[in-house]
């Protein structure tokens, strides 16, 4: 690992003094990928800057039904939390399947998110929720956030502060992990908000998380779960590997979109 | 008594609080660090190196080559041995420089070292070694590389791409015993390469002393005199007292660590360039590109069987992929694979062979189990094809051949004689745990809840204690002891073990007994441990050590008791005469060998003893052998596989702790559920190596793990004192058959009729899902 500066920032007039003096300044959360990333050489930062000490960025809070996490609030903390749980459990879920223990300990929120890892789990819950991506200047919708595998609408140096949501009547979110690595092989998250569905999808395909529309329409005109085993996916760019043909990750999607509908019946 | 009992373990106590001792421990003063620069290419020439930028660069001392390496006079290694020793023919060996100067062969080679002041910018310095490379066309698959038109990788091997083909038992007969068959089963079976995968990676110092012109090399080894010999008289060529091999605390070996690898050469040669000492830690990228694998064999298999489901004759033609080099240990592979095939059954013609193939992959050694698995995989996936094929009951075919306990020694056709073992018992012991009649219930139970149940029975046989070793005890003038080793711990909890049987022995309290190994300079000579050896081996060393002390101590104990050395008896710590009641203890005894004056006069200063036990060649091996039992469900609509019962039946001669004896087999079943599961080595058709991190590779984890319930069973070895059967590889060898026929039960109700390791959920789907197309499709073309 190349030698850098480590900055612990305290405000945001702070992060802007440093940025402005440190030619590769790269923000740290809770370091998950960035630091395997940075043992292997493919990052070679001049410094990193810690955003976690920053004001807000810790916190969980929830207005009437809307939700907003602070970008780095850790997995571990999410699964965690009794307020979130009582209004959004599936977030809860979620989260307490992301890597293992070491990890949720660590990894934030944020930095899962301004990483859009294609087969990370939350952004099938952004997709779902319709959420927006706070920064420390702007609102983005999900939407317009992800623009494909590891890419987002984040200009240079503009940071995720927090993540908000409406919180849904009813949500899961299903996973199959993969093998080796416990990324999401496929991730079905699914909403339920005043008796229409919204879904996101990770892990499957090479565009990052995605909506299918398809899944909803049938879900909305209130066809039998069975009728999920019809969704195809030819459309889409769907990842293949020596865990998963293309046809089993389609399998996958269905089969979770399947458990997950049938959890929210239940 | 301490015998027998599960005592826990000595070591753990260390371990678990952080006060082990691994190599990565060791910071010797003035140290600097050693990288590596590695081939990215599987097959190129190397056209040119240009170090200078590397040399320019901070803190970095020297960057040094094949050219340096050659230059230096270091030798290149052979093989550990070849197949020959053991009875085979020839074959074409490698000779395997530290660091290669005109071509490399796979991915991975080291081809450059950079010396620096700290290990980050000795790896810094060694991304800046710019090498010219000129590409050759690479094979990674043995029977691609069979082909004549395919890649050579060594033009003076007169054979091409193969080293040696072994063959056992009777072609003739075997053409006969097909010949009478009521049915034949044939099948295709791949165990592929797999990462030994220590938790401990390797790692060496090399520490030169030029005033003493002496050498030390602490190093991760299974085998710290083993290396001593290799590194000293064939490539360092200088005596062996001029190098110390110290081996301290070891995370695991598996295999890996049973042979010098390159970097052990290296640092000792570095240090002596620089003058200071040179460390080097693999990375865990480059521990998997460089390390050995195991298995790495693809078996055309073919059994012969009568109406009644009797065994005729069994016909096996076998490709081990080599790799680049006929490396370490890579022989005994080659021979348990084969000898091991006919497994607990009779089988009147075996007709066997294996071809051992160079290709532009990492290079094969031994991996826990070293054979015996893919032994153990074909004979138990056949048996169960040829139950389906004849409709028979699993449990029913296989007792219908098993070599019945009256039948022992037992010569099994391809080589080896088994000495003891009940196999018909193992199997009902097993099936009573496992409530094999309640199965019937527990599938549709199962079905109910929408998943598949199968089921396996499935026996191993494993062959145990190559070698000779050599034990040592020492006591201090205080009465305590130390046990010197030759044999080697790094993990198995040999430090409790071997206490336990001394203490037991000469009735001396195990606080008071300390264990020592790994270090040349202490233990006169041994043989380290790997292929499940030192139970047998060691203990059996230790018992000879232990009566020579005995004997050298009653010799005294007559002087201080004024009796005849023939009045002398010795039983539980004491010596007493036969005639009275005077009694003096061995400690006692002890304490007046160290005496300057008195008795010890007439003998020699200092109460020791020695020991040694002489395995193969000369003695026979043990094998131990057991049956397991392995039900699974599966999910059909993601494939997902559940071990929801795992049960062990091993006859382990005596075992000497039990609760070690299970620890060792809970651990070799997770290595073989990780084959049969989820782990294996992935090179691409260039010789990419794809399988490069723990993102790709799958390690089995906690997870996997199904809950295992052991039995140990004591049927006393035949061939040592001891009675006892090695125990450190069984769990892996019937595991990866006990699980694939498992699933392969459950599924074959679907079409399903083979799956090839790792099972994944994924390719367990594809299975399914294609047996049903084709279902589909055979209707179609009905209707």
């Amino acid at each position: 690992m190349r030698p850098f500066t480590y900055h612990r920032l305290v405000s945001h007039e702070h992060r802007r003094a440093i940025l402005q003096s440190c030619d590769d300044a790269k923000y740290i959360s809770g370091g998950m990928t960035l630091l395997p990333s940075m043992k292997l050489g493919l990052t070679l930062p001049s410094d990193l800057l810690d955003v976690t000490s920053l004001p807000g960025m810790c916190d969980v809070t929830i207005e009437g039904r809307r939700v907003s996490i602070g970008a780095a609030v850790t997995h571990a903390r999410i699964a965690e939390d009794a307020a979130l749980r009582a209004i959004c459990p599936a977030i809860c879920d979620l989260a307490r399947q992301i890597g293992d223990r070491h990890v949720r300990n660590r990894g934030t929120i944020g930095g899962s998110v301004a990483n859009n890892d294609p087969a990370a789990d939350y952004p099938a819950a952004l997709v779902a929720l319709d959420a927006s991506i706070h920064t420390e200047t702007r609102s983005i919708a999900v939407a317009d956030f992800l623009c494909g595998m590891f890419e987002t609408a984040l200009d240079e140096h503009e940071l995720v502060t927090a993540i908000s949501f409406g919180a849904p009547d009813a949500a899961r979110y299903e996973k199959f992990p993969h093998p080796a690595s416990g990324y999401a092989m496929a991730g079905v998250f699914i909403a339920r908000t005043g008796g229409f569905y919204r879904t996101g999808i990770t892990g499957a395909s090479g565009q990052g998380a995605f909506r299918c529309e398809d899944m909803e329409r049938l879900l909305n005109a209130g066809a039998p779960v069975e009728e999920l085993a019809s969704l195809g996916f030819d459309d889409l760019d769907i990842f293949e590997d020596r865990f998963g043909s293309r046809a089993y990750r389609e399998n996958l999607i269905r089969v979770l979109a399947h458990r997950a509908v049938v959890h929210l019946k239940s | 008594m301490t015998i027998a009992k599960p005592a826990l373990r000595i070591e753990d106590r260390r371990f678990l609080t952080g006060q082990g001792r691994y190599v990565d421990d060791i910071a010797l003063p003035r140290q600097c660090h050693a990288a590596m620069v590695l081939s990215p290419h599987a097959h190129a020439d190397i056209v040119s190196i240009d170090t200078s930028e590397a040399e320019a660069m901070p803190g970095v001392l020297a960057v040094l080559t094949g050219h340096d390496v050659a230059a230096d006079g270091l030798g290149s290694v052979p093989p550990f041995f070849m197949p020959e020793l053991w009875g085979g023919p020839p074959g074409y060996a490698t000779m395997r420089p530290l660091l290669v100067m005109d071509r490399v062969r796979f991915v991975g080679e080291r081809v450059a070292m950079v010396i620096a002041e700290t290990a980050d910018q000795a790896r810094s310095a060694a991304d800046a070694v710019m090498v010219d490379y000129a590409e050759r066309p690479a094979v990674v698959d043995a029977q691609a590389a069979l082909d004549p038109k395919a890649p050579v990788l060594w033009e003076d091997c007169p054979t091409g791409n193969r080293s040696v083909t072994l063959k056992f038992g009777d072609a003739e007969q075997t053409a006969k015993a097909f010949e009478a068959a009521h049915v034949v089963v044939q099948r295709r079976f791949v165990s592929g390469r797999v990462a030994p995968f220590s938790l401990e990676p390797r790692g060496c110092i090399g520490d030169y002393n030029a005033g003493e012109d002496h050498y030390t090399l602490h190093t991760s080894s299974q085998d710290p005199h083993g290396f001593r010999r290799i590194l000293a008289s064939l490539v360092l060529n200088i005596p062996e007292a001029s190098l110390r091999v110290i081996s301290p605390d070891v995370g695991g070996g598996f295999g890996l660590k049973a042979h010098m690898h390159p970097e052990d050469g290296l640092v000792l040669w570095a240090s002596r360039r620089v003058g200071r000492p040179v460390k080097w830690i693999a990375t865990r990228s480059e521990a998997m590109q460089t390390d050995t694998q195991g298995r790495g064999q693809t078996a055309h298999a073919e059994m012969a069987l009568d109406a009644a489901g009797r065994i005729l004759g069994l016909r096996v033609r076998a490709y081990h992929n080599l790799g680049a080099y006929f490396w370490g240990t890579a022989t005994p592979p080659l021979f348990f694979s084969m000898q091991l095939l006919p497994g607990t059954y009779v089988i009147p013609a075996v007709n066997l062979e294996t071809n051992a193939v160079f290709t532009n992959i990492a290079p094969l050694s031994v991996y826990r189990g070293a054979g015996r698995p893919e032994a153990a995989f074909v004979i138990e996936r056949l048996m169960d094809e040829a139950a389906s094929t004849l409709r028979l009951d699993p449990r029913e075919i296989r007792a219908r051949n098993y070599v019945s306990p009256e039948q022992m020694p037992y010569a099994n056709g391809a080589g080896l004689t088994y000495d003891s073992g009940d196999f018909p018992r193992l199997a009902n012991e097993c099936a009573e745990l496992a409530d094999w009649d309640g199965f019937a219930a527990r599938r549709v139970a199962s079905e109910r809840a929408g998943r598949l149940r199968g089921r396996s029975i499935t026996s191993y046989i494993e062959v145990a204690g190559v070698m000779n070793e050599r034990m040592e005890i020492r006591f201090d003038p205080s009465g305590t002891l130390t046990i010197l080793a030759g044999t080697h711990s790094h993990g198995q909890g040999h430090a409790t073990v071997f206490s336990q049987l001394v203490s037991e022995w000469l009735s001396i309290d195990m606080k008071d007994i300390r264990y020592v190994q790994g270090d040349t300079d202490k233990v006169l000579i041994g043989r380290g441990t790997f292929a499940a050896r030192s139970s047998m081996l060691g203990g059996t060393a230790l018992r000879k050590a232990a009566d020579d002390l005995i004997l050298k101590a009653s010799k005294m104990a007559a002087v201080l008791l004024k009796v005849e050395e023939s009045d002398i008896e010795f039983a539980d710590g004491l010596f007493r005469t036969r005639n009275s009641n005077q009694t003096i203890s061995l400690k006692e005894v002890a304490r007046f060998f160290y005496l300057p004056a008195g008795p010890v006069m007439r003998f020699s200063l200092g109460l020791y003893g020695e020991g040694t036990s002489a395995g193969k060649p000369g003695a026979q091996p043990n094998f131990p052998n057991g049956c397991q039992v392995c039900e699974v469900e599966v999910t059909p609509e993601t494939g997902e596989i559940h071990i929801d019962r795992f049960i062990c039946v091993d006859d382990v001669g005596r075992a000497l702790n039990p609760m070690i004896c299970e620890g060792q087999i809970h651990g070799g079943c997770a290595q073989g559920i990780g084959q049969a599961l989820c782990e294996e080595m992935v090179y691409d058709e260039s010789g990419q190596l794809t399988t490069g991190s723990l993102m790709d590779y799958c390690l089995p984890r906690a997870e996997h793990m199904p809950f295992i319930q052991s039995k140990l069973i004591e049927i006393p070895s035949a061939t040592n004192v001891l009675g006892v059967k090695g125990i450190g590889e069984s769990g892996t060898i019937g595991t990866p058959a006990a699980i694939v026929n498992a699933i392969l039960d459950a599924v074959r109700p679907l079409g399903v009729t083979d799956l090839q390791m790792p099972v994944t959920a994924g390719r367990l789907w594809d299975a399914i899902h294609s047996a049903a197309s084709q279902r589909d499709e055979m209707k179609g073309r009905q209707s």
